[in-house]
């Protein structure tokens, strides 16, 4: 079973990767408020059943896919 | 006799800026800064330098952001009006970015930076840069790079091979590059660029001089 990983910059951080693709954005005229850059993966994880899947999904972001100090996480089924 | 103007491109997180700068000036020629930020009146420069770095931090994926950035419609200018166009390393990336030259350089790999001299061979010549280089000769330079690896469609390579834009591949694969290719041009050879770095082989104390042969400008 496929479990998407959604990893953002925290709103209280700096994103230095989002402001600089904002800029550029905005020097080709294109309205926008505000750009955010983070992460997705994909992990495949042998589990036929959604709960248990979703619970490894969380515990291997809390092992390395994020840092709590300065990202969030969301978990999706896909 | 007018000294040969040469822009050499500035982007934020571009760092052999002024390595390309010296380089232009041993072999006699006159380095002029662009700023990324400016654009410029393209017919005023005999050639263009794209040096090497991490522009705007390798953001979104190395060289996206710079291709896209005021300084580059100038290039893109240069490059239609057939004003040689040479990038270097992140140089090469910010081209192929700019879809001025075909391919992507993705991460290499082995997932390690690069950093090392490499043998290369020139598959083609280039008679805008290293024009006393003919296919078939050998250089030595250095390269550095963490997203060395070229990437081309098997359509599209065939296509490279076919018209003769492969300029130079390596001798020992160093990043997992396509049939080994370390450097490409345009169809009319003006807009060219390689992974390896001339600028730092320019004296015998830098390891080599192969490189000072890219700074030449045309000698045919």
């Amino acid at each position: 079973m496929k479990i998407g990983v959604k990893v953002m910059p925290r709103k209280e951080i700096l994103d230095t990767q989002g402001r600089a693709v904002e800029g550029i954005l905005k020097q080709h005229g294109q309205k926008l408020e505000h750009c955010t850059v983070g992460k997705y993966i994909i992990l495949d994880i042998p589990e036929t059943d959604p709960k248990a899947a979703l619970a490894a999904a969380k515990s291997m972001a809390e092992t390395v896919l994020y840092n709590p100090l300065i990202e969030t996480f969301e978990l999706e089924q896909i | 006799m007018m000294k040969r103007k040469c822009g050499i491109v500035r982007f934020p997180g571009t760092n052999c800026d002024r390595d390309v700068f010296q380089a232009v000036e041993m072999v006699g020629a006159e380095p002029v800064w662009l700023w990324h930020a400016d654009q410029f009146i393209a017919k005023e420069y005999d050639s263009i330098f794209l040096p090497g770095g991490f522009s705007y931090g390798d953001y979104l994926r190395s060289g996206a952001l710079a291709s896209r950035a005021p300084v580059m419609k100038s290039v893109r200018e240069a490059a239609e009006r057939g004003i040689p166009v040479l990038g270097i390393c992140n140089g090469f990336q910010i081209l192929t970015e700019a879809q001025l030259l075909p391919g992507s350089l993705i991460r290499n790999n082995h997932l390690r930076f690069n950093d090392d001299w490499v043998g290369l061979k020139f598959q083609n010549t280039n008679r805008f840069f290293a024009g006393a280089l003919r296919k078939g000769t050998n250089a030595k330079l250095p390269v550095a790079h963490g997203d060395g690896r070229y990437f081309v469609e098997d359509d599209e390579l065939k296509r490279l091979q076919d018209k003769g834009q492969i300029w130079l591949t390596y001798e020992q694969n160093p990043n997992g590059s396509i049939n080994d290719i370390a450097g490409v041009m345009n169809e009319k050879g003006n807009v060219a660029a390689l992974m390896p770095h001339p600028e730092r082989a320019m004296t015998e104390w830098m390891g080599g001089v192969d490189g000072f042969k890219f700074f030449e400008g045309d000698l045919t």
